[in-house]
């Protein structure tokens, strides 16, 4: 007889379809997609760009131009699936858009049939663009003049190779790039405070654990387990002076104290509380003390100096950094996971988090606001912008950008700060390291014979190209003041067969290998588009002879 | 006219296919010095048949690059209908093809795109296929998001391996993804690490113990699965719940809601409820592409030798994918199991208490990790028949057993095997060992 009410919060069409993403980066971030603009400079056989554009189409992203004055040939059918017969000898720009527009009605693709050089020569050519993608080859003098405009405007520079089974690609990001949404692994990141709990928690564990060994199994084995553990502590620090258990022996110690109070003698023969509890300890009996990507906010310049323009994350960050100075901890995020209780203790505990996580953001919001006041800022931050970032106060990125690093034919590669940590890797096998240094090698050839090695001489060009990779390495080696070894000659041998690798390629991309490298560099758009989860910093290699990978920060 | 026509043909083709044949005709520094590659490695991989299991997110991306990797004879396998929710991710899916099948849109999709290759469709179970239509394949590509259905195929391409005949070897490349994360495995039948070696990869998710849905919900999860499992199950037992119907996940979202709302529980949406009684898990394009790419490569490394893979004995067959934190890629060597059911030749050793009756043994088993889905098992000692499912006078003759006491069916020490409708081919050999 009952008939369902109407649904109230369904979800709409555009929900529906993008329901799988919404899941992870949430309406916040699908808003950030659709406002996205991104330029795809395309040349060389053009897969790996046209793969991540893909990527994006899909789900959602607002705005493309592709920018591509190749004209389709034969040989592009057999790697690009965007294109078809009927697109022979028609632009490979305006091919691929259309192609990749019936994709996703959503979006919008664009696309300019003019060559790099001719479309960088206009003045505001670059103005719309809120995000670069650019495919190798191309000449390093444009790709300085992209690296330069990005580094100005706060643009995010995509430079990508896919070149036979090898990926590479490097991130550009401004030189100040914070995240907040960083999402962290709820399991490992869980915070309770039970090392530095606030004296209404410690009240309230005091009162709901009164009596505990005269209760009855029911109840007994229905106390959650953060107040358990908050009672043994109690216990503890009765016959420890005070203190909490630090190290890994006394918390051990602390388990076994923890697990002997278990009720065995119920009809369960033990209690599943208390099981939890003993679990509990290792991973949440820590101190709460900010890590050290937190703390290099906290020292940024940007952080101490803040001015009427700061972005709001610097002003929040500073009110968070006063908070702590004050405190001596972190804004509370407030969640409680899942433990054994009765409904309503749980809720009742949960809220005792919740009003404790309020309250700390209102110092803190009452922080921000006199801060905008003292700096005179017209624009007022939003209380829910401040919300989020004391939730996830603990797990705050700082990244910062720094320029790509341009290969020319005539230059001297410089590694400025980076010389001694990339020398090192020169000697690391699993670093990929040597494979970057083959790029760079690959990279200086095109740009001295404006074509892609190994097309008219694949042992030749791995030739010049191994003695480009061996100049690489000996000027790195001067910078970062070494002498070379054994182990680096040994390097040098295996660069040699990496060069050979990419010559063979001939400037040729497997559809395969740039679809996998298409995936990375989509995934990492996404990430810094949407400001979610944590984006690769700044280099990153996928081999797929052997299908490992490395991100290395040079 | 006509020599010309076919000479123009292989101009266009070796024009089109010029930068992959480069790496199936000129060796690298890496290759096999034993490879020989050239023309007839060409010819190999063009005639290769190879099967691709599932046309959904991975599935759609395997197929265009195996079509774009020289594979010219792909069959695909799929039973589902395309949902809206597949568009974001399933490429060759459009808004106007919704309900149609996803095998069949997807081949002729590729088909039409890139001239020459032919996938032939089959809409249905993999279950529905035999022993001879699996050995037709050089290899199996999997682009699946259920475990069973990997189990199955798993032990299916085992089971066909036949010592005296190379040919019955049928490498198995797996991937699987969930939001940024994903895996790609290969897979050589008897001689590497297989589906059932790894189930411990694949963490189950802690199921909520019932009693907590039923007295104490304390997350919106739980008052979603209340209304999942009991409130349905009182109020709606004569309507089937299909969790595709809107009508019935807002019946079950309302009900849901309520109970929250009884227990001051917060955060019970349409979408929660939808999430948690369909058990959807997160999927995205590009980690598919990632995943299904890492897949094809293998397959065309194991077809082609232009470069050496994953997968030879001794050597790494796993790569796991991580990208919510940069990306990090971890690939190493699973090793196969000696006991496991499908591959191995050892029993799993297994403690247990020999004062419990076979009833309790049966319920024991179904909540270990290699026989969690063990619904209907048949037991039995080399010696006798414990318990028989079917047929109905085997069970019916059986049946006393399940009350009987462990001590008085085996002895310390002996082995059962338990098998169950649902698997076929596995048997699970248990050897019992009775706790002190
Ligand atoms: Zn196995």
């Amino acid at each position: 007889m009952t008939t369902t009410p109407p649904v109230l919060q369904g979800p709409t069409a555009k929900e529906k379809k993008y329901d799988r993403q919404l899941r992870l980066w949430a309406a916040s971030g699908q808003a950030a997609l659709e406002d996205a603009h991104l330029l795809l400079i395309n040349s060389g056989p053009g897969v790996i760009g046209v793969e991540a554009l893909k990527n994006l189409v899909l789900p959602g992203m607002g705005h493309f131009t592709i920018l591509d004055s190749a004209v389709v040939e034969e040989k592009d059918l057999g790697v690009n699936f965007f294109l078809d017969e009927q697109s022979l000898g028609k632009s490979r720009a305006q091919e691929t858009c259309k192609s990749l527009q019936e994709l996703n009605p959503d979006v919008q693709v664009d696309f300019n049939s003019q060559t790099a050089s001719k479309f960088l020569s206009k003045p505001d050519a670059l103005q719309p663009f809120s995000i670069i993608l650019v495919a190798s080859p191309l000449e390093s003098k444009l790709l300085s003049q992209l690296s330069e405009h990005c580094d100005s405007s706060g643009v995010p520079l995509f430079y990508m190779h896919s070149v036979g089974f090898y990926v590479h690609f490097s991130i550009q990001l401004p030189h100040a790039f914070p995240i907040v949404d960083t999402h962290p692994d709820p399991v490992t990141t869980t915070d309770l405070r039970l090392l530095k709990p606030w004296p209404y928690l410690i009240e309230y564990a005091q009162n709901k654990t009164k009596g505990l060994d005269a209760m009855d199994h029911h109840d007994h084995g229905h106390v959650p387990y953060l107040l358990l553990l908050l009672h043994y502590l109690g216990d503890w620090q009765k016959s420890h002076d005070g203190k909490s258990p630090a190290n890994y022996q006394e918390k051990n110690e602390f388990k076994k104290l923890v697990n002997s109070a278990m009720r065995r003698n119920n009809p369960e023969g033990g209690e599943e509380n208390y099981e939890q509890a003993v679990a509990a300890v290792l991973k949440n009996l820590n101190e709460p003390t900010p890590n050290s990507s937190v703390k290099g906010v906290f020292q940024a310049e940007e952080c101490a100096n803040l001015s009427a323009q700061s972005a709001n994350f610097w002003v929040i960050a500073h009110a968070i950094s006063t908070f702590y100075t004050k405190n001596g901890v972190l804004p509370l995020p407030g969640a409680v996971p899942d433990m054994k209780a009765r409904s309503s203790d749980y809720i009742e505990l949960q809220n005792v988090y919740k009003s404790k996580a309020r309250q700390d953001i209102a110092e803190v919001f009452k922080e921000v606001q006199s801060l905008e006041i003292k700096l005179g800022r017209t624009k007022q931050i939003e209380s829910s912008e401040v919300e989020a970032f004391c939730k996830n106060a603990a797990h705050i990125k700082l990244i910062r950008g720094s320029p790509l690093h341009i290969s020319a034919a005539s230059t001297t590669l410089d590694w400025s700060d980076k010389a001694s940590s990339a020398a090192m890797l020169l000697t690391d096998e699993t670093s990929h390291f040597l494979l970057y240094v083959a790029f760079l090698a690959y990279d200086k050839l095109y740009d001295e014979k404006q074509i892609a090695p190994g097309i008219e001489a694949i042992k030749e060009d791995a030739t010049i190209m191994t003695k480009y990779a061996n100049s690489i390495i000996g000027d790195l080696l001067s910078q970062a003041g070494k002498k070379s070894s054994e182990d680096v000659e040994k390097a040098k041998t295996r660069v040699g067969k990496l060069c050979a690798e990419l010559a063979r390629a001939g400037g040729g991309e497997l559809h395969n290998i740039s679809s996998l490298g298409g995936g990375l560099i989509a995934q990492e758009v996404i990430k810094v588009v949407t400001k979610q989860y944590v984006p690769v910093d700044n280099i990153c290699l996928f081999d797929g002879i052997n299908s490992t990978s490395s991100v290395l920060r040079l | 006219m006509a020599v010309g026509a076919v000479s123009n043909g292989i101009e266009s083709d070796v024009n089109r296919w010029q930068y992959l044949n480069r790496f199936l005709t000129t060796p690298g520094p890496f290759t096999d010095d034993e490879a020989t590659l050239g023309d007839e490695i060409i010819q190999r991989i063009s005639s290769m048949k190879i099967l691709v299991i599932g046309a959904g997110g991975l599935g759609c991306e395997l197929l265009k690059n195996l079509a774009l990797s020289g594979f010219k004879d792909i069959h695909v396998i799929d039973m589902d209908t395309i949902d809206v929710s597949n568009l974001n991710r399933q490429f060759l899916f459009r808004q106007a093809d919704v309900g149609r099948h996803k095998a069949e849109v997807a081949a002729e999709f590729v088909e039409k795109r890139v001239k020459g290759v032919k996938i032939t469709p089959y809409c249905g179970k993999i279950q529905d296929k035999d022993e001879d239509y699996y050995m037709q394949f050089g290899l199996v590509i999997c682009g699946l998001d259920s475990v069973e259905a990997r189990r199955w195929i798993n032990a299916m391409l085992v089971g066909m391996v036949d010592g005296d005949n190379p040919d019955s070897l049928k490498p198995l490349i797996d991937g699987g993804t969930e939001g940024f994360k994903g895996q790609s495995k290969v897979i050589l039948p008897t001689m590497t690490s297989c589906i059932e070696c790894q189930l411990d990869m694949h963490a189950p998710r802690e199921a909520v113990p019932l009693c907590t849905l039923a007295t104490i919900p304390r997350q919106p999860q739980h008052c979603i699965e209340w209304a999942h499992i009991i409130a349905w199950e009182e109020e709606r037992k004569d309507i089937t719940l299909d969790t595709d119907d809107p009508e019935h996940i807002t019946w079950l979202f309302q009900k849901a809601l309520a109970r929250a709302q009884e227990f001051n529980i917060q955060g019970v949406t349409y979408s929660m409820t939808q999430g948690v009684v369909k058990n959807i898990i997160p999927a995205i394009a590009s980690t598919n592409a990632i995943i299904a790419a890492s897949s094809c490569n293998e397959a065309l490394k194991l077809a082609s030798s232009t470069n050496p893979g994953l997968g030879m004995p001794g050597s790494n067959n796993y790569m796991m994918y991580s990208g919510d934190e940069g990306i990090y890629t971890y690939t190493f060597e699973h090793l196969k199991k000696d006991d496991c059911p499908v591959c191995g030749n050892l029993a799993k050793k297994i403690e247990v208490n020999s004062n419990i009756t076979l009833r309790e043994l049966i319920e024991n088993l179904a909540e270990r990790p290699e026989a969690r889905q063990l619904k209907k098992p048949t037991i039995r000692t080399e010696a006798k028949s414990l318990y028989y499912q079917a047929p109905p006078s085997l069970e019916e003759q059986t049946r006393p057993n399940l009350d009987k006491k462990l001590t008085d069916l085996v002895s310390d020490g002996e082995e059962i095997a338990v098998s169950d409708p649902a698997y076929h081919q596995i048997q699970f050999r248990f050897k019992l060992l009775f706790r002190s």
